[in-house]
């Protein structure tokens, strides 16, 4: 089962990534040919196996709850295309 | 035929954390655009979410308190979405593997008990906000604050348990009662610390089937869900009955038309890719930890309503006022400790001055003072008003104030008995048509003690007094 030219295209747009139409053909043979291969795993029974969602399980750190401020405010946003003031501007997403 | 709507609710409640969740940022409101923010929460490449201890020791306490079960491993996954308040273009949240399942709150209505299931809680983190600033026709930017990105956050998902808007408000009121008694979260609908989306469904009575649900959002009020809920049902079964269908859609209440309107587009946007974040662990939680935190379990408000009513013996509708602040509770508590009159006038009384009291601005001692005054006959009902306001104003000793005012009234019999018998000693004629039948000159009499007395007599005894002496 490939995956269709369709599902490339959607999973591009989610992504926000334009194909051009060689590109969507390109990208369904190559995440085809990834999906086949992983699909090797098919061949054995996992039904009574937890799905590994790390591949370790030390389980996760913890910090304390006290405040450190970073203080660079300037760094963060000089990193921003555009600001105003101490705003980042983005494309309006309000829609009417 | 009869309808009746299935109606689910979560809940995101903000966590009152000094930091964020994932880093060290302060989650303080109210700070400069961008103020507290770092790399971690605006998503620089290469840095590591470290997670808040103190943001999974309130959910667990959120957990036990709703008798949830707390899993002893959940895991954080990454929802992923383009929007300009989420820097790192997901956020970090918790999906197949939440921290805790299967709990339930029971309501009290009418006299009856309901138990509404609670599916979930999980943590989560908050996006940032955006501010439309000139936001007139054609603008074409938004600015992005980044501050309240990755505030920790908790989602508190119901079963579909509730049936009407009633139910729905009195969940959630006894879910924020909760959450504050915890001390979890400040509670704050308007300011949005404490935010409620609702599925709601209709069904013929009778039918097992859910009906099509739609998703309701943008309600920052308990008056505006109960509303919002009220006017989606309407609408879902009118469209059924002018043979229409329920559309499975996200709709926004609109709070000054008092409707709810579909939300546009961005369906594609539901398709969120969820998997596990590669760079959170999994969150193990072992059973000595749950229990520890079980002993932190302050009573809540619904073992308290009990509890007040029954002790005390003061209506339930009183005990429900009372525990609506547990400071508030507390309050009641010490005043009738203080002073053992009827409880249900410490009740009334606390419940009149309860804004002062949460303020910290009286002190038990001065409810159960004018309470015991008032017991006593020492100071009458409108002296008590007008001592507990100057309390509030000048924070002096109640008794002190009384004093001072000499606003005491006279309930010694003897003083009053003398006062009486030159009152009807000067009013022989007044005397006279009284015992001839006359009963309402009864207030002549009172009215001319009082005279003599300056008002300051006690009315009740006055009265008394006099009709054992006209007789």
């Amino acid at each position: 089962m490939a995956i269709t030219r369709e599902e490339v295209l959607h999973v591009a747009r989610l992504a926000r990534l334009a194909l051009s139409s060689d590109e969507a053909d390109r990208m369904r043979e190559q995440l085809g040919d990834i999906l086949a291969y992983i699909r090797q795993l098919d061949r054995l029974d996992t039904s009574g196996v937890v799905p590994t969602s790390h591949a370790v399980e030390t389980g996760t750190p913890y910090r304390d709850d006290s405040v450190h401020p970073f203080g660079e405010k300037e760094e963060i946003l000089k990193n921003a295309p555009d600001r105003e003031d101490d705003f980042f501007r983005v494309p309006r997403i309000i829609e009417d | 035929m009869g309808f009746e709507a299935v109606i689910g609710l979560e809940v995101h409640a903000q966590l009152a954390t000094e930091s964020k969740i994932f880093c060290a940022c302060s989650t303080g409101f109210g700070a400069p655009p961008n103020e507290n923010t770092c790399p971690v929460c605006t998503g620089m490449p290469g840095v590591l979410p470290v997670l808040n201890r103190k943001a999974v020791e309130f959910a667990i306490r959120t957990a036990v308190a709703t008798s949830c079960r707390v899993q002893s491993r959940s895991v954080f996954a990454r929802k992923n979405y383009f929007y300009p308040d989420l820097p790192k273009a997901y956020q970090i949240s918790q999906y197949e593997l939440p921290l805790a399942v299967s709990g339930h709150i029971d309501i009290e209505r009418n006299g009856t008990t309901r138990r509404i299931g609670i599916t979930r809680i999980h943590l989560e983190e908050d996006a940032g906000k955006l501010v439309h600033a000139g936001a007139f026709a054609g603008a074409q930017t938004s600015l992005a604050d980044l501050n309240r990105c990755s505030v920790p956050l908790m989602e508190i998902v119901s079963e579909p348990d509730i049936r009407t808007p009633e139910e729905g408000g009195a969940y959630l009121r006894r879910l924020r009662d909760i959450l504050v008694y915890l001390e979890v979260c400040d509670g704050n609908m308007e300011e949005g610390s404490f935010r409620c989306d609702a599925n709601v469904s209709v069904r013929p009575r009778g039918q097992k089937e859910f009906g099509t649900k739609a998703e309701l959002k943008n309600m920052n009020s308990f008056r505006n869900v109960e509303k919002a809920l009220e006017h989606e049902i309407r609408r879902q079964i009118e469209l059924i009955e002018d043979g229409g269908a329920v559309v499975q859609e996200t709709r926004l209440w609109d709070a000054d038309a008092g409707v709810t309107v579909p939300m546009r587009g961005k369906e594609e946007a539901h398709d969120y890719r969820y998997f596990p974040d590669p760079d959170l662990l999994p969150l193990h939680i072992d059973e000595a930890w749950v229990e520890e935190l079980r002993k932190t379990i302050p009573e809540l408000p619904g073992e308290k309503i009990a509890r007040l009513a029954s002790r005390y013996g003061i209506p339930r509708y009183d005990a429900e006022l009372l525990s609506s602040s547990r400071l508030l509770a507390d309050f009641f508590e010490a005043s009738a400790a203080a002073f053992g009159g009827n409880p249900k006038v410490t009740a009334n009384e606390c419940i009149q001055w309860k804004e002062a009291i949460v303020a910290g601005r009286l002190s038990p001692e001065t409810i159960a003072h004018v309470v015991e005054d008032r017991e006593t006959g020492t100071i009458s009902a409108t002296a008590s008003k007008t001592l507990v306001e100057a309390a509030i104003g000048t924070g002096k000793p109640v008794r002190q104030i009384r004093d001072e005012k000499g606003l005491t009234q006279i309930s010694d019999a003897g003083a009053l008995e003398a006062i009486a018998d030159k009152v009807i000693a000067g009013n022989p004629k007044e005397v006279e048509s009284y015992r001839a039948g006359k009963t309402g000159l009864l207030s002549f009499f009172v009215g001319q003690i009082m005279k003599e007395t300056r008002g300051k007599a006690n009315p009740r005894m006055v009265q008394e007094v006099l009709k054992a002496k006209l007789g």
